[in-house]
């Protein structure tokens, strides 16, 4: 693997494979009584995030202390109309800490790249959400869970379904699948589709009903209701019309195969994507995802940090305490 | 006031000759070019073009003194071959009364480097609600002919016919920063396959040629001049094409990193190259630089545009837009239109100079290298070439897209009327 994990298209397919093997070491450990690992202690694993995220952020943070690493949270507020420190006042800061690893959440697309190439910092960069752009350790623990149930996701089918144009979740499942050589078909109105999508290696359609009954698993993406706002840009008319037409209800989930599996990134707008009956359904597995998410990040900081020299702090900063 | 006689300069890129330089105008150019006692300048192996004109600069002054001033702008100008500039009207206070717009003009003659002609806005504030005083500006010190809101677009259509219509009594013009607003909120980059794939914000190309389209009706139906700024679309040179082929007074510049740089930079995420209009894809690059060579594109206009280095270090979508183009605007168009072979020089002197003067009523600008005419005119080393490092600019800011890449061309020097303002590379 690279010293970063930005985006998963970053991933080879024996990267993935290997991640996706890992998760499932790490993974059993939970059913051990004492869960922890040794492997990263004396380590500095950072948490920052610009963007309010307490689910990811736990998950990370478990993550992290399930292999001894030493953990710091840094909630900042760093949007350009808060004018809070910026991306590279708050990077140096870390860097002159000693961290190893900086998982990073934030509102703009592209700063976990900017972070990873600026030499602001020396330590692994973990992109953890960047605004419209990627989520590649969800789409990691997405297909661990899959894989968990469907085996091999090679020649499987999978839908992801709502706001393709503002989803991380889509465009990291959208890459990642395609390199494990599962079929992705995107179901979303073209309002809420990139311009550009043909380029996809993806198949496009407008319709849920038609796609359900031939995929093996189908993904849910959050949708805002804010979206229909002028100032939002009035995406669609309003959110019982996009209910009716890409809502999963217990209707349309009766036209999935048996086996196919129902996901959802969370947080859910039950009543607006996913009806609450779905969601608790025993197909769906959507509360198994989280507890996914602990074991597929304890992979990706372990391939990441336990091959790579510990980050050592400049003497400069080493002032008297 | 010495005389300069200049040696074996090749007169827009034609055989070499001598010019003799005296009283600010070409007193003589070939064999009668001699005089006991002049300063010599070698040229051999130069092309001389008329002093360059620039349509389009941000100077920052007054309000952002911590990017650019007159003074750093247009010795920036100077060193780039560049003898006039438009000081474009979105400073702090805006250059939108007859006061803002006398100083700037007045900082640039104290400055000296080149001539400096204040932009007006064209309306109060950028706003774009209500007509800025144009006739005052117009007549003032500054002698304002050219009217922009650039970095807004005048987007209502009523205001913008209204501009049009008006500046007729002053033989002004209204140069529109295409870009209809609704269209383009939050946008971040070209929009495109590779913006819905970097998950930023796309600028579309339609946001840009729907307003041209309706500015060359508009210019069109009261019959006045209209000067399109930054065209960056395929969409855009077509129109204007079928503007002009109409014989509608309608102009349009481009910008040297429209024609050189495209949008897969984007995928940097460093936002040296956020600009606006955003980099565009191979296609228009293609035809920008064929507009340019056809004629179709008048002129070649900087958007120097500087930002402090905190405006730019840090993630794409906190990022100003903008970027360095006044010392390299030369070498860009060197390396894209005449290396290239699509414009020789004196068609480069004809985009760069010429042209843009006529459109910006600079009088004694952009007049040919002829006995008698004004002496403003730079010398360029097309042979040269060097690996451009932003540390070295004249500009108070580093924003430049070409850091460490290597370009053609060099100005070695810069005349305004007579006298050098760059001589062997450096400022005089």
């Amino acid at each position: 693997m690279d010293q970063h994990l930005l985006s998963a298209g970053d991933l080879t397919r024996d990267d993935a494979l290997l991640v996706l093997d890992t998760a499932e070491e790490m993974r059993s450990l939970s059913d051990r009584p004492i869960k922890k690992l040794p492997t990263l202690r004396g380590r500095t694993v950072v948490n920052l995030f610009f963007e309010d995220s307490t689910r990811t952020r736990i998950s990370f943070e478990v993550a992290a202390k399930r292999l001894s690493a030493d953990v710091i949270n840094f909630a900042a507020k760093g949007s350009s109309l808060s004018k809070g420190e910026s991306l590279k006042d708050t990077a140096l800061t870390l860097q002159a800490m000693g961290a190893d690893a900086v998982v990073v959440r934030h509102h703009a697309s592209g700063a976990p790249h900017r972070l990873a190439h600026c030499a602001w910092t020396s330590g692994s960069v973990v992109n953890a959400g960047d605004g419209t752009h990627e989520h590649p350790t969800q789409a990691l623990l997405d297909a661990f869970t899959m894989r968990r149930h469907l085996g091999e996701l090679e020649g499987r089918h999978v839908a992801v379904v709502g706001d393709v144009l503002h989803s991380r979740v889509a465009r990291s499942n959208a890459l990642l699948l395609g390199t494990l050589g599962a079929r992705v078909t995107l179901v979303s109105p073209p309002t809420l589709l990139p311009v550009g999508i043909e380029g996809w290696p993806v198949e496009v359609s407008y319709d849920l009903d038609a796609v359900l009954p031939k995929v093996d698993a189908v993904m849910m993406l959050r949708v805002q209701a804010e979206r229909m706002n002028r100032s939002n840009g009035r995406f669609f008319p309003s959110a019982r019309e996009y209910s009716r037409r890409y809502g999963l209800d217990l209707r349309r989930m009766s036209l999935l195969p048996d086996h196919a599996l129902v996901l959802h990134p969370g947080p859910m707008n039950r009543g607006m994507e996913i009806t609450a009956d779905v969601a608790d359904a025993a197909r769906s597995v959507i509360v198994e995802q989280v507890s996914n998410g602990v074991a597929t990040r304890m992979a990706v900081l372990y391939l990441l940090l336990s091959g790579a020299a510990p980050t050592q702090a400049p003497d400069h900063v080493d002032g008297p305490a | 006031m010495s005389d300069y006689l200049i040696r074996g300069a090749r007169l827009v890129g034609t055989d070499p000759t001598d010019l003799l330089l005296r009283d600010g105008v070409v007193h003589a150019v070939g064999e009668d070019a001699d005089a006991p006692g002049a300063r010599e300048v070698d040229a051999h192996g130069l092309v001389a073009l008329p002093g360059l004109v620039d349509l389009h600069t941000h100077l920052r002054e007054p309000g952002r003194e911590d990017a650019e001033t007159v003074e750093s702008g247009t010795a920036a100008a100077a060193r780039g071959g560049y003898a006039a500039v438009h000081a474009m009207a979105n400073t702090d206070p805006v250059a939108d009364t007859a006061g803002v717009v006398e100083q700037v003009w007045r900082l640039g003659r104290e400055a000296a480097h080149c001539e400096v002609r204040p932009v007006g806005a064209v309306t109060v504030g950028l706003r774009g609600e209500r007509l800025a005083e144009l006739g005052a500006m117009a007549e003032s010190a500054a002698g304002v002919r050219v009217f922009s809101d650039d970095g807004v677009c005048v987007s209502d259509a009523v205001l913008m016919r209204r501009a049009l219509e008006y500046v007729k009594a002053f033989d002004g013009v209204v140069a529109q920063h295409a870009q209809e607003p609704r269209l383009t909120e939050g946008a971040q980059m070209n929009e495109g396959e590779l913006s819905g794939v970097l998950g930023l914000q796309g600028w579309p190309a339609v946001a840009e040629e729907s307003i041209i389209a309706r500015d060359c009706l508009l210019a069109a139906h009261v019959g006045s001049r209209l000067h399109v700024c930054h065209v960056s679309t395929a969409g855009s040179v077509e129109i204007v094409r079928w503007a002009k082929s109409k014989g509608w007074e309608v102009t349009a510049e481009v910008t040297p990193h429209h024609l050189l740089l495209r949008d897969d930079l984007a995928s940097t995420y460093d936002p040296i190259y956020k600009v606006n209009p955003p980099l565009r894809g191979a296609d228009d690059v293609r035809a920008l630089r064929e507009g340019l060579a056809d004629g179709t594109i008048d002129a070649v206009a900087t958007d120097h545009a500087p930002h402090p280095m905190e405006d730019k270090d840090c993630e794409w979508a906190a990022a100003a837009f903008g970027m360095l183009g006044l010392e390299t605007a030369l070498s860009v168009v060197q390396e894209t239109m005449v290396d290239t072979g699509l414009l020789d020089w004196a068609a480069v002197a004809d985009r760069m100079s010429a042209r843009p003067a006529v459109i910006g009523r600079v009088h004694a600008h952009g007049r040919p290298l002829a006995v008698g005419e004004p002496a403003h005119l730079v010398l360029y080393d097309p042979s040269a070439t060097g690996e451009v490092r932003p540390g070295e600019s004249a500009s108070l800011s580093r924003n430049t897209p070409y850091a460490g890449r290597t370009l053609p061309g060099r100005v070695v020097a810069t005349f305004l009327r007579g006298r050098p303002t760059v001589l062997d590379g450096q400022l005089t």
